[in-house]
């Protein structure tokens, strides 16, 4: 393959400017890709991040109806033909009214025709809660997608990576579902190395360094997560917090390796806990034979419904305090 | 005339003895699993292939297996794929619901009822950027018409002008339940214009009119003008499963469809053109054979290999 991609510069880039950016590299060396979604023409995107597309690519960035089986079903029709779509469902939760076109279709293409067919698409979506946000407006459904075989998952949480796991995706010849965090995408602008190599997927961030416990989360609750690092590192408790914005691969040996060497384990994530991926971790690392000098635990969600109410949802997602208490009490036992 | 109606006779002849020959295996154990046949349904999908070209993509349904041969897929690698072997059309990963050989255009079958309307938009989506003039062909049964996907494809294709055909197969079934009681207004073409498309009601059981129609709607999808709604009017001469105890007929109703099945209607056809009976019964035996052939080789291959079970999952 020819290397069209342009020469690596640094820009400060928002977590939504990022992903503006990689769409725009992605569009311009890769003739085949094609974005498309509900909104994301014309208007740009009810974030904005598709903003600039249709002027600067045409009828390659377009709007379609609100009809997420179509633009599912089409993407997955597209890429078998060889193109490279990259859609948005502008809230995870919905894709569930199209799952049969994720899980029935795309994550089938390749392994049932053994490997004669692809499904080269990247299904850009965002999730969680923020305040406010009704209860079918605020689900963290990586765990469903990441029980499917044959599909690839990732949750950037900075604006580095939303650029670069955006660009790993779309290059990928697998169907790619990029889960991005709408709270984040107005946030901080940070320096962002644009236009680098297309990096492999997988992969982990070590975001704390620390050796009394293992902290493994993903997505933007990282960011309470390495908050409440900071906090505890105070009291004389070291976290190590690793990033794990690849799911599918997942990176469990950087897993286990750590919790060998910290003796304890914590899974942050904001998914509810009752079949989350944190229990797969979990799993993993005890599967794996880790001694760990206390049982681990789960940090997320209570298994509730999601309210609108600020008051309400502040109790339920985990906060940098709460996560703060809870490793604590593993780290020190006795009651959290 | 008579020369096509004999290549017509000869494409659903091979079709109806494949199934036949599917039925028989099934029973005696080499088959294994759900079989969905489509013994008197071979004119829809022997009419619409003859007009396909190359390069259209053909999505069918789990009632598939006419569409395959008539598509142009091999008969030993489809019989292999049944009998799961190392040479099937998808090495064993499809079986009977879920065949798919891209190379001869088509694009597979779907054990999702409606399933594959979506992606035949995108396959024609494709075309309009790769320069191959594509169009897409989908295929769906009754039942399918109520599916949410199919509605969400019918306007997505029409907003768009994309060159979709929507081929429904309308065997009065929906798996085991009448589409009349399933619907207000039991003509399904009629719904087409709720997507500004032409839809039309044809008999399904006459290869010539499904030809007719389908290079019509192609011709229409070609020049620009869109998807177009074809209802294909036909019958099940067999249960919607093997095995299917279908209660459900009524008396006489078996009778009623045997006098207008495409086969028994086309051989009467071709005396009254006035072809030898022995000429039109050569037809039949010729693919016979064909098939006897092709299921005994399959039978000799080797089973799918377990070491290769987690094979092509990702790239």
């Amino acid at each position: 393959m020819p290397d069209t991609s342009p020469t690596p510069e640094t820009r400060k880039l928002s977590y939504g400017e990022a992903v503006n950016a990689a769409l725009h590299r992605l569009m311009e060396e890769l003739p085949e890709t094609l974005v498309y979604g509900e909104d994301v023409g014309v208007p740009g995107g009810v974030f904005g991040v598709t903003r600039g597309l249709r002027k600067q690519h045409g009828d390659r960035a377009f709007d379609t109806p609100i009809s997420e089986s179509a633009i599912l079903g089409s993407a997955v029709g597209a890429a078998m033909m060889g193109r490279r779509p990259i859609v948005e469902i502008m809230w995870a939760d919905f894709s569930l009214v199209a799952l049969d076109q994720i899980v029935n279709q795309a994550a089938n293409v390749r392994y049932v025709s053994g490997g004669r067919l692809r499904a080269p698409l990247t299904i850009r979506t965002q999730q969680g809660n923020a305040p406010g946000a009704c209860a079918q407006h605020s689900q963290c459904l990586e765990a469903l997608f990441l029980h499917v075989p044959g599909l690839r998952v990732c949750m950037p949480s900075t604006p580095q990576d939303a650029y670069d796991l955006l660009v790993t995706a779309v290059h990928s010849d697998d169907p790619v579902l990029v889960i991005e965090n709408r709270t984040l995408y107005f946030g901080a602008k940070e320096e962002v190395v644009v236009g680098g190599p297309v990096l492999p997927m997988g992969g982990v961030r070590e975001r704390h360094a620390g050796s009394d416990a293992t902290v493994v989360t993903w997505g933007s609750i990282t960011h309470r997560a390495v908050e409440a690092a900071e906090a505890l590192a105070r009291e004389g408790i070291g976290l190590h917090v690793i990033e794990t914005p690849w799911l599918n691969p997942f990176d469990t040996g950087t897993v286990i390796a750590s919790a060998r060497r910290t003796g304890r384990l914590a899974v942050v994530h904001e998914a509810n806990v009752t079949g989350g991926f944190g229990a797969e971790v979990v799993a993993r690392v005890a599967g794996a034979g880790v001694t760990l000098q206390a049982p681990p635990i789960r940090v997320g969600a209570p298994d509730v419904r999601m309210p609108a109410a600020p008051t309400l949802a502040q109790v339920l997602v985990p906060d940098a305090d709460r996560i703060a208490g809870e490793v604590r009490a593993l780290v020190r036992g006795g009651s959290r | 005339m008579s020369e096509r109606r004999l290549a017509d006779l000869q494409a659903m002849w091979r079709i109806r003895a494949f199934e036949e020959k599917v039925r028989d295996l099934r029973a005696e154990g080499p088959i294994v699993g759900s079989v969905h046949l489509c013994i008197g349904q071979e004119a829809i999908a022997v009419g619409a292939c003859d007009v396909l070209e190359p390069e259209d993509a053909l999505f069918a349904t789990y009632r598939g297996h006419g569409w395959a041969i008539a598509r142009g897929v091999p008969l030993e690698p489809l019989f292999a794929e049944l009998m799961g072997r190392a040479n099937g059309v998808n090495g064993g990963r499809g079986g009977s619901a879920y065949f798919t050989a891209a190379e001869y255009g088509f694009h597979g079958e779907n054990s999702i009822v409606g399933g594959g309307a979506p992606i035949a938009c995108g396959a024609a989506l494709a075309g309009r950027f790769d320069g191959s003039g594509r169009s897409a062909v989908t295929v769906f049964g009754d039942g399918a018409m109520n599916q949410g996907a199919v509605h969400e494809a019918m306007n997505f294709a029409s907003a768009f002008d994309l060159p979709v055909v929507f081929i429904c197969e309308n065997n009065r079934y929906s798996e085991l339940t009448p589409i009349a009681d399933m619907v207000r207004g039991s003509r399904l073409a009629d719904r087409a214009a709720a997507y500004g498309m032409p839809g039309h009601r044809i008999d399904g059981n006459d290869a010539e009119s499904v030809r007719f129609h389908v290079r019509d709607a192609l011709e229409i999808a070609r020049e620009g003008g869109g998807p177009t709604l074809l209802e294909c009017m036909t019958e099940r001469l067999v249960g919607h499963y093997i095995g299917d105890a279908e209660n459900y007929r009524r008396p006489g109703e078996m009778d009623r469809i045997r006098r207008r099945e495409p086969i028994a209607r086309l051989r009467q056809a071709l005396l009254a053109d006035g072809v030898p009976a022995g000429e039109i019964d050569a037809v039949e035996a010729g693919a016979r054979a064909e098939i006897e052939a092709a299921a005994a080789a399959a039978l000799t291959a080797p089973f799918a290999d377990p070491a290769t079970a987690r094979e092509h999952l990702y790239a």
